[in-house]
């Protein structure tokens, strides 16, 4: 392995975030400039997107019943078992749904748009789109952006639904509570800020699981190995960047909507 | 046009001011050894890259002053065939050479297909229509790739080593492509070869529009077809001049390397 002095190590790590935020700022500026390459979005939706329900239903189903297994157990020492839908619909809509959505997505689109982007970085495709006179950012960060941030919200709302889901069938099927008990303590909890906030959370989540994904994609330098290192580093980086945007966000949104 | 180019890569010098003219019509090739910055020189026309110093004009516009956005423009008048083709591998030959005009847009189904068929049976290759690059040869890729650097047909045209790692015959066929792309549609182009073969058939043959074949320039003629030659050596520039001029030439380094 190559030892690096420290400060070129600094110099290199500033660069790429420099990097970064301009794919970044470039990939939202594209919007409002032609051509807007609706059909490649519309193939990436389909691809995260549709291509991601079964896993987000999956992974949500299941949370939504561990989180009810969980809390039963805590609210039956008070005597409190009724407030389960409460409970999960809290943790889903607020908390579990969006993050569980965002982690789950960014390991299986992330890691997708990295290593298709930096295969075609290592192939000189990428360049091959420059010189043809077409902007690569225009073309294929864009596209996937955009495509990521709006499905990243409808998966959202269905892994929160699910997670609901699981949480019901767990909690009439193990504890007896009442579906229609249930149903409506989970929807009457539920107020505007807390959908606001789940569902703000995912725009930010896509941002990042695009961005990030594209960004080791387009830098990609190695070959193959580099598009694998580019893959793995992408999925790393995105699923720790929202968990720790998530607790920022939290934090903010609960400031914003006066939350105590 | 290059004037007092310079461009080093991790400290290390590639091009050390060069300069050179590419009159419009002429097909130059571009020698020398591995790392010597051949390539690098097509992609600083290109604007892919940008030089540490000098400025280089293409088409009339300043490359080296433009923005990326403004490139892109001047880049759909120039073709470009990279080393290893560089096709897109998930479309299939016939969106791969349609690709820019596909990128234009406003443009109808026929008025795609015609010139892909145009450019797709200039290059032979009609048959490829729907195959994936995955499915074609080395030689056909280069073919396809070359198809799709003149569908629009560009005023100036970049070859990066077009015949680098095929066979003698599938050699000569992408060199009378050239020549042929060359003679019919007097396209300005720079052509960065490993293979002086190469270079010295397109400087002593032409393309015979008659019999539709390359013919061999009659011996003793000089200036017949536009073609010269530029040999680098350590970022400079050694030799820049025709085929007579190379054949004379006395430095001993060229003269070992077209011996």
């Amino acid at each position: 392995m190559e030892i690096i002095s420290p400060t070129e190590f600094a110099k290199e790590k500033i660069q790429a975030v420099q990097e970064f935020s301009l794919l970044a700022g470039r990939s939202i500026s594209n919007l409002f400039r032609t051509p807007r390459y609706l059909a490649d979005t519309i193939q990436q939706a389909d691809l995260i997107g549709v291509g991601s329900l079964p896993i987000v239903a999956g992974a949500g189903f299941s949370i939504g019943a561990a989180l009810a297994l969980n809390s039963a157990n805590t609210l039956q020492r008070f005597g409190s078992l009724s407030l389960l839908g409460q409970l999960v619909s809290l943790g889903m809509v607020r908390e579990l749904g969006p993050v569980l959505t965002g982690l789950m997505v960014a390991g299986r689109n992330a890691s997708g748009m990295a290593s298709e982007l930096g295969s075609m970085t290592v192939t000189e495709q990428i360049e091959a789109m420059r010189a043809l006179g077409t902007d690569p950012v225009k073309k294929l960060v864009t596209p996937r952006v955009v495509s990521t941030v709006v499905m990243l919200f409808f998966l959202t709302i269905l892994a929160d639904l699910f997670g609901l889901l699981g949480g019901a069938a767990f909690s009439v099927m193990t504890f007896g509570i009442d579906w229609h008990q249930y149903w409506s303590t989970a929807w009457q909890i539920l107020v505007f800020q807390d959908v606001l906030m789940g569902l703000t959370k995912p725009v930010l989540f896509g941002f990042i699981i695009a961005t990030v994904g594209c960004y080791y994609g387009m830098t990609a330098r190695g070959g193959t190995q580099g598009v694998g290192r580019a893959t793995t580093q992408s999925v790393v980086v995105s699923s720790l960047l929202i968990i720790v945007v998530d607790l920022f966000a939290t934090r903010l949104l609960m400031s914003l909507f006066a939350y105590h | 046009m290059f004037e007092n180019v310079s461009i080093a890569f991790e400290g290390k010098t590639v091009l050390n001011e060069i300069s050179f003219a590419l009159p419009r019509g002429e097909t130059k090739a571009i020698f020398g050894v591995a790392g010597s910055g051949k390539s690098t020189i097509l992609k600083l026309a290109l604007g892919l890259i940008k030089p540490d110093s000098g400025r280089i004009w293409v088409l009339g516009s300043e490359v080296t002053a433009m923005a990326e956005e403004e490139l892109y423009d001047l880049r759909r008048r120039i073709g470009m065939v990279f080393q290893e083709s560089a096709l897109f591998d998930s479309l299939n030959v016939r969106d791969n050479v349609a690709f820019r005009l596909l990128e234009e847009g406003n443009v109808t189904e026929e008025e795609v297909e015609k010139p892909v068929h145009e450019v797709l049976s200039f290059v032979e290759l009609e048959h490829t229509m729907d195959l994936f690059p995955s499915e074609l040869s080395g030689g056909m890729r280069r073919r396809v790739a070359i198809a799709r650097a003149i569908i629009t047909h560009p005023e100036v045209l970049l070859y990066d080593s077009p015949t680098g790692g095929l066979d003698p015959v599938t050699s000569t066929t992408i060199i009378e492509l050239i020549v042929k792309q060359r003679d019919v549609s007097k396209t300005s182009a720079l052509m960065v070869t490993h293979r002086l073969q190469d270079a010295f058939m397109m400087a002593t043959h032409y393309f015979d529009t008659k019999t539709g074949a390359l013919k061999e320039l009659p011996a003793g003629e000089r200036g017949e077809v536009p073609m010269s030659f530029l040999i680098l050596r350590e970022g400079k520039i050694i030799f820049d001049g025709d085929r007579h001029e190379l054949a004379t030439c006395a430095d001993p380094y060229i003269r070992e390397y077209i011996s």
